[in-house]
This record gives C-alpha cells, sequence and structure tokens, in this order.
C-alpha cells in the first residue's frame, strides 16, 4: 500500500465500480493542488465530485475527475487533521469549477479556504459549522453606484414552482449581475442517507432528491449500491431502467419546450407541447401506477416487468407522440416571431460552460461533447451505443430550445431500438432484493454516474469496516448549470430573465439536498 | 402557412376531460388502500414500510404518511391492496387513516366545513401555492391542474401570484427550517378569511423526510388545515375533486 501512495497520484475506476479505500492514493495538499490544476487542464477531464468526510480525528477529502476519453475516473485524495481553525489554499482561483465543492466543505466542515474568490454560503445546510450564517442574511455582491439599482426576486416567485432568489444588480433595464441564492429547499437528504438505513427508505429518498429526476437520482442510487453489494443485474432490466430515463427525458424536455412557448406567448406552442406531456407521463402511470416513474427502479430487480401489452402501448405512444411532436416542432422553429425571441438571447460560450464545470445539456448547448452516455457508459448505453446530440452550439436561448428538440428525437430512436434488444430478450424479470439479499462489502468507495435529462448524476457512498454507508454525497447536476443562467443574465434585458430561466429549468431542491 | 395550424389542431383534438370526477386510471395507480382481514405477522409488515405509515392491531394504513412506494402489497398482496380510487382528499386528518376492513371512500365532513368557504369560494377560489422543499413533482401536478387536460380554470379554480389577490395557501414539501419564515410572511399577506390546503404526503406528514434536522413544521401547529390532498405526488384529479368537494359540496358539482 504504501508504494502505491508513494508512487501513483490517483487511481483509474470506471463508472460504477468500487474500490478499496486503502487503494485511494493520499497526496500532500501541495501535490494534491497542482496534480488537479494539471488534470483540469485537459478539456476531456472535468470534475464529478470533491467532497469531505469525518473520519475519526481526520477530515478525508475525496476528488474524483472524470475523463471523457479514457472513459475512466481519477480518484485521489488528501487529509487534515480536525482542528478549531483549518485553513487550505483555494483551488478555485485556477480551476473556476471548484468553487462550488470548495463552499460546500467551508459550510459543512468550517474549513478555510484561503484566497477563494467566492467564499459564499451554498445551501445553508442545517449541520453547517457555523450556525450564526442564516438564509435571510446572504452576503450579496453589490455595486456603490448612485445610477445602478437592484432587484430582488423570491425566495417565493410568481409561479407554482420551487423556491430560490434572485437578486439583479441592474443599470436601467439592463442586469450586469445575477447573484442566485440558494438554500430554500435543504431538507437535509444526505444525512437522512445515513439515518435512515433500510434499503427501501433510501430508495424512496432517492426518488425525492429531486421529483422531477425521480427515475434519474433512483437509477444513480441503485448502480451505486449494486456495485457496493457486487451484484451484477439482468440485461432486461438494464433496458428496462434505460427506456425509463430516456421517457423521463422526453417528459421533461416537452414539458420545457411547453414552457417555453408560454413564456414567448406562443400558445399554440404552449398548448400543445403541454398536451403531449400528458401521454409521456401517463405511460409511466401505466407501467408503474406513478406519473413520475417512482417505484420503477429497485435494486437489483423490478416489481413492473415491461410485458408484452406494456410494449406494445409504448410503441403506439411513441409513434403517436412523434408524429404530432414533429409537425408542431417544425412550425415553432420556423415562426420568425418565435424565433427572434430565441436567438441570440442569453448567449454563453463554450470556455465559460467549461470553465464553471457545466455539464448536460447546459454544456452540450455551447458545443462541449460531454454526455456521461457516451463518455462513461454503464448498462444499456454499454451494450447499446447512444449517439449524443453534439451539433448545436451557438449557447442562446434557441439552443437550449432547438436541443431539446433533437433529444427527443434522438430519445424516441433510442427507445425503439431498445424495444427491439427487449423483444429478442428471453430472460424471466427478476424480483427487487432486499436486506435479507444484499451485503454492502466494507471500506469501499464507489461513484455512479447517469446521465439524467438536465445532465450528470453523480452519487457517491463510502462503507465502514462494518459494510455500513458511513458517508453518502449527492451531486444533482444543476449544482454547476446555476452559474450558467447567471452568465447567460450579463448585459441582457431584465425582462429575458423569464425565458432564460425557462430554457436552463435548474432544479432547486436537487442543489439544495 | 395556415394548413400547418389547422394540421396541428386536428392532431391535437380535444384534450380536456369532459367530467373530472368520472376518469378511470390504470391498474397500478395507487389510490385508497383496502386491508383485508388476513391474517399476517403484523409486526412484520409494519416494519418495512419506509415511512411507519402502517399501523397495527388493526391494520392500517395512514394516507397521510404512506408515500405509495407499495412495497406493503407486493409483499402481502392478500392483506393490502391498492384501489385506483383517487378521490382521497378530506378535511379531517383521521379520515386519512385506512383501517383493515374499511372498504368506504375516503370523504369530506361537510359539517366541519367553515361556512365562509362555501359561501365565499365556491365559484371563484384564488390560490398561492408555496413550494415549502418540494420536490417539484407535487408542484408539476399542481401546474397540471390548470392544463388543457384538466382545466381546473374553469371550475374558477386558480393558482395567482400575489398573495394579496389570494384566497388562501396550498402548500408543497415537509417545509424546511429555511423556508419557515417565508411561509408564515406569505400566509399573513392572505386577507381573511382564508384557508390552508396540504398538498403531498411531504407536506401532510413529512413523509420520507420526518427525522430530519432541517425542517420546521411549527407553522402548522397553529391553524387549521381546510384540506389534506395526500399522494406522492397527488394525482391531479385527487386535487380538483378535493377542492371542487370542499367549497361546492358534493352534490353541486
Ligand atoms: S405503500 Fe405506503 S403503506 Fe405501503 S409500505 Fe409503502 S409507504 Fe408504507
Amino acid at each position: 500500500m504504501e508504494t502505491i501512495t508513494n508512487t501513483l497520484s490517483y487511481i483509474s475506476i470506471r463508472n460504477q465500480e468500487s474500490i478499496s479505500l486503502s487503494k485511494i492514493p493520499i497526496l500532500t495538499y501541495g501535490k494534491f493542488s497542482t496534480e488537479v490544476i494539471q488534470l483540469m487542464k485537459e478539456p476531456q477531464v472535468h470534475c464529478v465530485n470533491y467532497f469531505a468526510y469525518p473520519d475519526g480525528e481526520i477530515l478525508k477529502f475525496i476528488c474524483c475527475l472524470a475523463d471523457d476519453k479514457a472513459s475512466d475516473i481519477k480518484v485521489f485524495s488528501h487529509e487534515l487533521p480536525k482542528r478549531e481553525k483549518m485553513q487550505l489554499t483555494s483551488i478555485t482561483r485556477e480551476v473556476y469549477a471548484f468553487h462550488i465543492y470548495e463552499r460546500e466543505i467551508t459550510e459543512n466542515f468550517g474549513v478555510e479556504f484561503i484566497y477563494s474568490p467566492w467564499p459564499k454560503p451554498v445551501r445553508y445546510a442545517f449541520n453547517r459549522a457555523d450556525r450564526s450564517k442564516v438564509v435571510n442574511d446572504y452576503p450579496f455582491y453589490k455595486i456603490q453606484s448612485e445610477e445602478l439599482h437592484e432587484v430582488g426576486v423570491g425566495p417565493i416567485h410568481a409561479g407554482v414552482i420551487e423556491p430560490g432568489h434572485f437578486r439583479f444588480l441592474c443599470n436601467g433595464e439592463t442586469v450586469l449581475h445575477l447573484e442566485i441564492q440558494l438554500g430554500w429547499q435543504h431538507r437535509g437528504i444526505e444525512d437522512l442517507f445515513l439515518k435512515k438505513s433500510a434499503l427501501i427508505q433510501r430508495t424512496v429518498l432517492s426518488e425525492s432528491i429531486a421529483g422531477d429526476t425521480a427515475v434519474g437520482h433512483a437509477a444513480t442510487f441503485a448502480g451505486l449500491i449494486e456495485s457496493l453489494a457486487g451484484i451484477s443485474i439482468q440485461d432486461r432490466l438494464n433496458i428496462e431502467r434505460t427506456i425509463g430515463l430516456e421517457l423521463e427525458r422526453i417528459a421533461m424536455h416537452i414539458g420545457d419546450l411547453s414552457n417555453m412557448c408560454i413564456g414567448l406567448a406562443y400558445q399554440l406552442g404552449a398548448s400543445v407541447f403541454g398536451a403531449l406531456r400528458t401521454p409521456t407521463i401517463n405511460y409511466s402511470q401505466l407501467w408503474c401506477g406513478n406519473r413520475f416513474g417512482k417505484g420503477l427502479i429497485r435494486i437489483g430487480g423490478t416489481h413492473y416487468p415491461l410485458n408484452v401489452s406494456l410494449v406494445e402501448a409504448l410503441e403506439k405512444y411513441l409513434n403517436n407522440f412523434e408524429r404530432r411532436f414533429i409537425t408542431m416542432a417544425e412550425k415553432m422553429f420556423s415562426l420568425s416571431s418565435v424565433l427572434m425571441r430565441l436567438e441570440n438571447i442569453g448567449t454563453v460560450t463554450k470556455t465559460q460552460m467549461s470553465l464553471i464545470g457545466a455539464v448536460g445539456m447546459s454544456a452540450r448547448m455551447t458545443g462541449i461533447e460531454r454526455d456521461v452516455r457516451k463518455s462513461h457508459p454503464t448498462g444499456a448505453y454499454q451494450k447499446l451505443p447512444y449517439a449524443p446530440v453534439f451539433d448545436i452550439s451557438t449557447g442562446d436561448v434557441w439552443a437550449r430550445a432547438a436541443l431539446r428538440r433533437k433529444e427527443i428525437v434522438a430519445s424516441i430512436d433510442y427507445i425503439r431500438e431498445l424495444i427491439s434488444m427487449l423483444k429478442t430478450n428471453n430472460e424471466t424479470p427478476a424480483k427487487p432484493l432486499f436486506e435479507d439479499n444484499i451485503k454492502l462489502s466494507s471500506n469501499l468507495l464507489s461513484v455512479s454516474l447517469i446521465e439524467g435529462w438536465r445532465g450528470e448524476i453523480c452519487h457517491c457512498a463510502i462503507t465502514n469496516d462494518q459494510g455500513k454507508i458511513q458517508h453518502y454525497k449527492i451531486k444533482d447536476p444543476s449544482v454547476h448549470n446555476w452559474m450558467a443562467l447567471a452568465l447567460s443574465l450579463r448585459d441582457l434585458e431584465i425582462s429575458d430573465f423569464p425565458i432564460n430561466n425557462k430554457s436552463y429549468n435548474l432544479s432547486y431542491c436537487g442543489h439544495d439536498l | 402557412m395556415i394548413f400547418d395550424e389547422i394540421k396541428i389542431l386536428k392532431q391535437h383534438g380535444n384534450q380536456f376531460i369532459p367530467d373530472v370526477t368520472k376518469p378511470q386510471l390504470p391498474g397500478p395507480f395507487k389510490g385508497r388502500p383496502e386491508i383485508s382481514a388476513e391474517e399476517v405477522n403484523e409486526m412484520a409488515l409494519a416494519s418495512l414500510c419506509p415511512t411507519g405509515a402502517i399501523g397495527t392491531s388493526p391494520v392500517s394504513i395512514d394516507m397521510g404518511k404512506c408515500v405509495m412506494c407499495g412495497e406493503c402489497s407486493f409483499a402481502y398482496p392478500n392483506k393490502i391492496k391498492f384501489t385506483t380510487d383517487y378521490k382521497i382528499a378530506t378535511n379531517i386528518r383521521e379520515r386519512l387513516i385506512v383501517k383493515e376492513g374499511d372498504i368506504n371512500p375516503i370523504s369530506i365532513d361537510e359539517n366541519k366545513i367553515r361556512a365562509e368557504i362555501q359561501s365565499l369560494f365556491g365559484r371563484s377560489l384564488k390560490l398561492r401555492e408555496i413550494s415549502a422543499a418540494g420536490s417539484n413533482a407535487d408542484e408539476q401536478e399542481l401546474n397540471a391542474c390548470g392544463n388543457v387536460n384538466f382545466d381546473m380554470g374553469r371550475f374558477g379554480i386558480e393558482f395567482l401570484a400575489s398573495p394579496r389577490h389570494c384566497d388562501g395557501i396550498v402548500i408543497t414539501g415537509p417545509i424546511s427550517e429555511n423556508m419557515a419564515e417565508a411561509v408564515q410572511v406569505c400566509y399573513d399577506a392572505v386577507p381573511d378569511p382564508k384557508i390552508i390546503m396540504l398538498v403531498g404526503t411531504d407536506a401532510i406528514s413529512g413523509g420520507i423526510f420526518v427525522g430530519s434536522g432541517a425542517l420546521n413544521r411549527s407553522f402548522l401547529e397553529k391553524y387549521i388545515i381546510d384540506l389534506y390532498v395526500p399522494g406522492n405526488p397527488p394525482h391531479p384529479l385527487t386535487f380538483v375533486n378535493g377542492v371542487l368537494e370542499m367549497i361546492r359540496g358534493k352534490k353541486k358539482n
């Protein structure tokens, strides 16, 4: 073990692979930061997680960098004895995408990152190190000027949506800076993952991280637990889970297109896309009883195998949906009155998105080729390669709408291919596994990545020497992508905020946990 | 060309549900449970529930706590069956507890509805929704209540932006500590008389989040709750039917 820690600065693992904690190299902080800065220079590398967890008298820090070309995840760590005053030199100055991780570590454990350019609270977690910081007293960025004014919105918004606070610094109608303050939705989920130890409790929790991504988060959780327990699942189950993931994508993308049309006051698009969402989520209800796919994902098996009649209903739904969707989308994207409100509005660049570590749609719409389904495929994505939509790059509201349009079509085609695979599969569907049949191995780290509809979801877990989960870490794609919305608003008319916000549709609760 | 629009409208057809009290939901949908008299190991049954919704002797399910994971009915299929009855909203918290042998619908106690609710809000009810750590599933279903399918606007029921223009609040989510003050401020801003509805299991009991140190549910101890709408998330039909029954009574629908 000694030799490993001395010679290698990281260990490579695959997505949903577990490794023994003793194999993770422990670097000095100096070496650690040099390594991060060096590796993050490569455009195909991005950080999927960097977190701290207490282990006795020591605070351990684990960093996971995904390499999209090598399809691996490079894992390494550093340590700090727990003290009253803990300080490290900030990496954010060199690697902007680290701001969110360092801020979270500061908030949770009181570690100060010196020279951090943006040392702000993240979500005011209930178990934060400094209880004197409260959600109603966030240190907003300010500019002293007689000519500027501030506009504050939230936490409660006009519509029926989740709470968050937006603070605009404006020069007349033009937004100079938008700061987004979150944390209102904090439910203490990561802590509950440790407190509630029954598998079904954790499964239900995973479905509740973000109710609009119930399948995405539950599938990420399931992949993680199955890896820690060394369970390999049926091809059939992989195919069905993937169909669930792609249906969730279609449902959310079409709902977002409808909401964007509402924002544009384009009534026909709003109604038709809205009505097309209904058969999508109703299919989910027909399949598993829930319009959001809750109940669909269980460890090791399923209560709801896709039988012949369900497959038939799925094909019928896809055909009907596709026909109606294509006609409506063609119309929408050909109307100059619509395009005028989409093109060159809220533009962000590829460079900006790679600097903030954007993932999923928020990365792809600027031309970054980042998609876990291709770079780190698991399950059915491994057997049946998915070709991501990589040909949109304008970074404006139009790009975000057009990407959804193309991804819906890609998902329909992909589900059809999955159905053909399913038709030739003769495995008898396995039932879900519970405590009696599952044992997590001890002293492991596992990392699970799934491309949810918003982007890359990452769950990490660490087991202790009794095989119990000692630390659970969740990262929703929105954690990075909220900064993209803030950047989109720079130098934009404040009245363009709603359409930009809808074009990202980021998760508040996924961020706040 | 206008022909495109005609084609789209033809494909679109009529989407609205003519009578919201009538639609049937498909088999796996979990609505009101029915619990048979079959003898089972009650402790084992109760302990498998992720939210402690199952009570013993006699066996009962508290729909205000149930997250509809379905595990109890998979493990004990002859003991517990979920029907597709989605009309499960009520104004009496105890009525959400379904006991062994209960096969009657969950209903609203008309005698307990405050007099001003039906006289003032029967034809028009404007609501301010507060997502207090809601997961965006409940919120999306509430938005769906106003879409072209369920179209609750035709009954005068609508969500508005300003609490000052509203007749009450609808809370989703288990109410986080960080939202506690905002919930109170928003409620205070609604003019009297005003109503409170809790929508979704998370709001009614805290759901899977019970025991979290990040919640503050003290607001709920101060006021009468006018309607409980269970579900994870509640189906739009559960919400629309529950609200209609509350503001118009059963017959006048
Ligand atoms: S369906 Fe409801 S009562 Fe049954 S186990 Fe799940 S949460 Fe408990």
